[in-house]
């Protein structure tokens, strides 16, 4: 059989899902979207943020959500000098995971400052949130996003001192 | 317990793009090796099982199509798992315990070239919390490399020192993709990926397929002059959650590489999937590797990483050298998920 | 399910209770050696098969393998452009993606010399009139709309023969 070549085409996949909550990871996103952050109290009394459904050591249902601070320590980084589609940003940041004042695990997002430079374990850092969506009767503004109980309602975080 | 060995082993070439051949004609020829390899054709196989994500290369139940490297007409007993193919001869392994199975065709074959594999694996991880801020595979496994060495459990250079050794010892393995003689000073001189993950740090992007033929008892001592024993077989998982993992170990390992009793005896050899560098200094931590052990000979996943498939090429490469007589006890392990969250360890004696 | 304890903050409000997680995936791909013959042979207005050297069996559109022997097809088989409906099926349903007049007629057809039924359109015969053993011919789009796709056959329709017999088609059934 002689040799060919081989056909390519693109092919291009979407998932435009929207999927059910459930309580806990509910009230997670509700907290967000009214502009604050809570965790759920686990069996042995830490703070997990964000609020697990079930208790990773001994699998008990978590009922208790608590409010934590929106500001805390970054745990770990990593910079992102070429961003992908779909990260937080389309330019160079970093990725992090942050201990929030009264929580006891850490949460990904991304923080943004100009250069690596900037970033460093132990650092503290804030939420740069989105802004409230409008009332009924207020003026939508064009090309905004607002916040809407999701986890991008915090844009990102970013150096305390900066907020 | 069934005494049940690794008998063959095959892969296909492990290369950067294979856009000539699709999954088929990729593992055809994989299949066709490990049968040769263990004399046996496919009437003599008693139990199928394979491994692939259909994410990979986009197209749903994609596995299914793949079957036709097998020949599933008569219909043959079969199964498949959508993780690597080490849990595919878990799987095989579990059967066989069973009695009703005294040999296995495992095969894996992952194309990650058709995606953009960092993004693709995004799609594994929580959709709630992390899908929607799209966390590639390179940062996740940055943000664990940084928690280490932060920690102090282990430094760049040293990093540097497994990518420079893997290469090295990739020039002897050819279906690696990736070998060579490399300074480790010289490849931390250059750029960061990912801080503080260099390229070196990480794994290619490969595509590739591979295959291994489990046998019982004797008919393994018929089909095989020096059978790979299986002699512990485990895997654990650890929350999905990376704030409720201590990332600077791999607690699931250890408690696998227990329950498969690593320590058990002196290891010789063992083949570590680690795509990336600093997840093969927390493996060795975790198996409780010393530094008379030989590791990853192969090259390992810094020079090979066929998704899906580097896991259960591990455990052929470790199979292979105890069959060759290059060691009489050795460990294969595969990993999961991101920054090591489910791990499967495995013993294997020659006799 | 236990109540939640909520904070003060949460009560009374309106609780999320979904989210939007849309997700574009970009893939290229590849249709393999075998299949990209086949489909350069279409766009010559060709059909090409592959034969199993084992069991002979012709497989169409080739997918470089025999599901049978799990051996690879290498040998190269021209078929015709006339088969027999080997089963078919009324579509009465809209659904998205759809491009066609409902209700329509989806069947599979076993091409002459070939011994797996590709799946094409029937058209210019009212769907009451369809039956197994049909014999039918394709019907390609004109020559400079030919594409390497299977597009390029617009559908299959009645050829005027008698029907197939039962035993030349029972195997593919």
């Amino acid at each position: 059989m002689s040799d060919v070549e081989v056909m390519i085409a693109p092919n291009v996949i979407e998932y435009p899902f929207r999927r059910t909550t459930g309580p806990v990871i509910g009230a997670f996103f509700t907290a967000l979207r009214e502009g604050f952050v809570v965790g759920v109290r686990g069996s042995d009394g830490r703070v997990i943020v964000p609020p697990a459904e079930y208790d990773p050591v001994t699998a008990e249902e978590l009922t208790e959500i608590v409010e934590v601070g929106d500001a805390g320590e970054v745990v770990s980084w990593a910079w992102v000098a070429e961003s992908l589609d779909g990260h937080p940003f389309d330019r160079p940041f970093a990725f992090a995971l942050v201990k929030l004042d009264g929580a006891d695990t850490p949460m990904l997002h991304a923080v943004d400052v100009a250069a690596a430079e900037q970033m460093r374990t132990g650092m503290r850092v804030a939420a740069r949130w989105r802004p409230a969506r409008p009332g009924a009767d207020d003026e939508v503004a064009e090309g905004v996003r607002y916040r809407e109980g999701h986890i991008a309602d915090i844009e990102c975080f970013v150096p305390e001192g900066d907020r | 317990m069934r005494d049940i060995a690794v008998i063959s082993f095959a892969q296909s070439p492990q290369v950067r793009r294979q856009p000539d051949l699709n999954e088929v004609e990729m593992l055809m020829p994989v299949v066709r090796d490990a049968l040769a390899g263990a004399g046996i054709t496919k009437d003599r196989v008693d139990f199928v099982c394979s491994a692939s994500s259909d994410y990979l290369a986009g197209q749903a139940f994609s596995f299914v199509m793949t079957l036709d490297a097998v020949g599933p007409w008569p219909p043959i007993s079969e199964s498949h798992v959508d993780m690597d193919g080490a849990w595919a001869a878990y799987e095989a392994w579990v059967k066989m315990q069973m009695g009703h199975v005294d040999v296995a065709l495992v095969y894996a074959y992952g194309k990650s070239s058709p995606g953009d594999i960092r993004r693709v694996l995004t799609r594994q991880l929580d959709p709630y919390y992390l899908g929607p801020l799209w966390p590639d595979s390179v940062s996740l496994a940055a943000l664990q490399a940084r928690c280490g060495l932060d920690a102090g459990s282990f430094t760049k250079a040293d990093m540097a020192e497994v990518a420079a050794r893997s290469r090295r010892d990739a020039k002897a393995n050819a279906w690696a993709q990736l070998s060579g003689d490399d300074d480790p000073a010289e490849l931390l001189g250059r750029d960061e990926l990912v801080s503080p993950l260099h390229v070196h740090d990480c794994p290619p992007v490969t595509d590739g397929a591979a295959a291994v033929v489990l046998a019982a008892g004797d008919v393994a001592r018929e089909l095989c002059a020096r059978p790979a024993w299986i002699r512990g077989i485990d895997h654990r998982i650890e929350p999905h959650a990376l704030g409720l993992r201590d990332l600077t170990r791999s607690v699931s390992t250890e408690q696998a590489a227990t329950a498969a009793g690593v320590a058990d005896g002196p290891v010789q050899l063992a083949e570590l999937h680690a795509p990336f560098t600093h997840q093969e200094l927390i493996l060795r931590s975790a198996l409780g590797l010393g530094d008379d052990v030989v590791v990853n000979p192969s090259g390992g996943a810094l020079c090979a990483n066929a998704i899906m498939t580097a896991g259960l090429i591990r455990l052929g490469e470790a199979a292979s050298r105890v069959t060759a007589g290059d060691a009489d006890r050795a460990v294969a392990h595969a990993t999961s998920g991101p920054c090591l969250q489910q791990n499967l360890v495995c013993v294997l004696e020659g006799e | 399910m236990p109540e939640l304890v909520l904070p003060d903050r949460l009560r009374g409000v309106e609780p999320v209770r979904s989210i939007r997680t849309p997700a574009r995936l970009d893939y290229e791909f590849t249709a393999g050696r075998a299949t990209s013959r086949f489909l350069r042979g279409v766009a010559e207005k060709r059909l090409l098969g592959q034969r199993c050297p084992v069991c002979r069996k012709v497989y169409v559109p080739p997918r470089g393998a025999c599901p049978t022997d799990g051996v690879p097809t290498e040998e190269e088989v021209e078929l015709g452009h006339t088969g027999t409906v080997t089963t078919f099926c009324v579509v009465n349903v809209q659904f998205y993606g759809q491009a066609m007049e409902l209700p329509y007629v989806s069947a599979l057809i076993l091409l002459d010399g070939s011994d797996l039924p590709i799946m094409h359109l029937l058209q210019e015969v009212s769907a009451d009139d369809v039956h197994m053993g049909m014999r039918v011919e394709a019907v390609w789009v004109p020559d400079d709309e030919i594409e390497p796709t299977l597009e390029s056959i617009r559908y299959f329709r009645p050829n005027g023969e008698p029907d197939a017999p039962w035993d030349s088609y029972k195997d593919n059934v």
